[in-house]
């Protein structure tokens, strides 16, 4: 068929430029990675070292009005508090390159064993809550579009709309209160029972309320977008012409709908991880969870710069990739966006 | 982000809408959004009469303990029931409020503030300035706003000042943004070239033309910052890193409600939660409301 060959190469031709675009992407997202995260660190040593707080008295505690003169000097030299914040940021630099975060003071245990224990744990909330969270507004959003503007659709989003004024902490406290408090079925916080050995079914009966704060918090907005750009896509010709080729109502949704609707939805999820994190840090706080985000508050409440540090710039490497991963699949999903940034 | 949807699905094609533009605001009937700006517009006023007078008109003040009193639940006494210390929990919530409500507009203010003078700077400019002025705006939006909030907070424990900087320094670049949009579609217009040619500096045409041209969309962007202010500083206050706690504010209420909710004090999380969800809402939809009323003026 001599017709469709020009087609075929010309698509070979856009599937190359569409990869030399991804490459594109990729290289100056990570130029511009370098940069930011240099900066946050500088921001947080700099910070640290305008505020008024002398870290000595936090690491001491009680015992700093009884430490001597010499004593103080001694730690305050052993702990590299003399240095001034733009000289120690420089350190911290060039010792992070080599793999070594420095000593977490509130862990008491270097600041690479502090993250290496607690990640997994909050990954596996966060992961789990806002896989819930993805899995139930997709199904949510395909039983609603079959009905715009009915029952359903308009009870998700009431329900979705005053949940989304609730931060993740009033949700959580809620859960708390009703769950682990009025009904007592569940456990209220750690990873196991005081006492009992650290099992998987101990850890799993102990992660359901923390798993369920996060789906909760992340589930409105997803739902709520997933909705916005379903009615669009509603309204859109291909899906009216579908409609009048006769295809019934759920290959419409299914077939037509819902592909079309993952594009923008990936792009909300990759802007979200912010919020996600921060729910994990009031979620783990509330729950005594001990993973990252609750280490970011005991972290700052004691003045833990070194792992403030560590914490900032994970976060923010994380939140870059993710918005590089969902950019990367936006454009995988929808060949008519072009890489400008 | 902070935008109420309610349920009206679109009928009209949004063929033109970016993909930010559909998420942020969705295609609504304009009459649906006035009527949602007047509900909202109608509960807040509610609950900043609330806020004012109610601390005023109270007969008992909001720091009187009275430990014979000590948690009790919601009766014709006490509306909101009494906290461990026996204060009244309709009084105390409603000077927390106050506080909260005022942080959050001061907050929002320098923000907006802050986000017009660099928005528009920046599009004036143009050029590279204007390029390495949006990177700094991205470097600053990929740090998780509440992380930076902690960071600034604990460097600064316990004073007023370090929670408004915070909440201000983390909210400005939206504003930011949307000023510098708006200022880089005057740019081009007739009148800006004529200004430019009868030999007017670019600080003077930012002055008499840009800042003022912007004003309303710089506006509407600080409305829909305050729900963001709101739960920023409730957050800050709950972690503990905020306001101290015997200063009443939603979030050290929220937070005194943790120990209560373990001893079966339901009303001290539902009260104040309620209102933090009554205030965000209205406040978005007064804000839904702005943005539709300014997108049909342009």
């Amino acid at each position: 068929m001599p017709a469709q060959a020009p087609l075929l190469s010309g698509r070979q031709a856009g599937r190359r430029h569409r990869r030399a675009d991804l490459r594109t992407i990729i290289f100056r997202r990570c130029v511009l990675a370098v940069p930011v995260v240099l900066g946050v660190s500088l921001l947080v040593f700099l910070l640290a070292g305008i505020s008024p707080f002398n870290p000595l008295t936090a690491y001491l505690g009680d015992r700093y009005v009884q430490a001597s003169v010499e004593q103080r000097q001694q730690l305050a030299e052993a702990l590299n508090l003399e240095t001034s914040w733009f000289s120690a940021w420089l350190q911290w630099i060039g010792s992070a390159l080599t793999g070594d975060l420095g000593y977490s003071r509130v862990f008491r245990q270097p600041v690479t064993a502090v993250l290496s224990e607690r990640m997994p744990w909050t990954l596996l909330v966060a992961g789990t809550g806002l896989f819930l969270a993805v899995v139930s507004s997709l199904l949510m959003a395909v039983r609603c579009a079959y009905r715009p503007g009915g029952f359903l659709d308009r009870a998700v989003g009431a329900g979705a709309t005053v949940l989304q004024g609730l931060p993740p902490f009033v949700i959580s406290l809620g859960l708390l209160g009703v769950f682990a408090v009025a009904a007592g079925w569940l456990p209220g916080g750690g990873l196991a029972d005081p006492g009992a050995e650290l099992s998987a079914g101990q850890v799993a009966r102990h992660m359901v309320l923390p798993v369920l704060a996060t789906a909760l918090s992340q589930l409105p907005w997803l739902v709520l977008s997933l909705r916005t750009s379903t009615a669009g896509i509603q309204a859109s010709d291909a899906v009216r012409g579908a409609r009048l080729r006769g295809l019934s109502e759920r290959t419409v949704v299914r077939k037509h709908v819902l592909p079309a609707a993952l594009a923008p939805f990936i792009a909300v999820l990759g802007s979200r991880l912010p919020e996600v994190i921060v729910g994990a840090v009031l979620i783990e706080t509330v729950f005594s969870w001990p993973g990252l985000a609750a280490a970011v508050v005991s972290s700052a409440q004691a003045l833990d710069f070194a792992l403030l540090a560590a914490l900032t710039v994970l976060t923010t490497i994380t939140v870059l990739a993710a918005s590089l991963l969902a950019d990367l699949l936006y454009m995988l999903l929808d060949p008519r966006v072009t890489a400008d940034v | 982000m902070f935008s109420s949807r309610t349920s009206s699905p679109a009928t009209s094609g949004p063929a033109a809408a970016s993909v930010l533009r559909q998420v942020v605001l969705p295609e609504r009937s304009r009459a649906g959004k006035r009527a949602g700006a007047l509900i909202g517009a109608a509960v807040l006023a509610v609950i900043v009469a609330y806020a004012v007078f109610v601390p005023l008109i109270a007969g008992t003040d909001q720091k009187l303990t009275d430990f014979s009193s000590a948690r009790l639940p919601p009766s014709s006494g006490h509306l909101f029931g009494t906290d461990h210390a026996g204060r009244d929990l309709f009084v105390r919530l409603a000077s927390g409020l106050r506080i909260s409500l005022l942080i959050a507009a001061l907050c929002a203010v320098l923000a907006m503030v802050l986000g017009m003078l660099v928005g528009a700077a920046s599009a004036t400019l143009g050029g590279r300035a204007d390029r390495s002025i949006m990177r700094c705006i991205d470097a600053v939006n990929a740090v998780p706003h509440l992380l930076l909030g902690v960071v600034i907070v604990a460097m600064f424990r316990g004073s007023v000042t370090a929670i408004v900087a915070s909440i201000a320094l983390t909210h400005w670049t939206q504003v930011a943004r949307i000023v510098r949009a708006e200022v880089l579609s005057l740019r081009g217009l007739e009148y800006v070239e004529a200004s430019y040619l009868l030999g007017r500096t670019r600080t003077q045409v930012l002055r008499r033309h840009f800042l003022p041209a912007a004003l309303g969309q710089g506006t509407v962007a600080t409305v829909m910052l305050l729900p963001h202010a709101i739960w920023h500083e409730s957050t800050l206050s709950f972690l503990g890193l905020g306001l101290s706690p015997d200063r009443a504010s939603l979030g050290t209420l929220l937070q005194e409600a943790q120990t209560e909710v373990m001893l079966g004090g339901w009303w001290a999380l539902a009260f104040p939660a309620l209102l933090l969800v009554c205030t965000t809402l209205a406040i978005a939809a007064c804000g839904n409301g702005l943005v539709s009323t300014t997108a049909g003026r342009s």
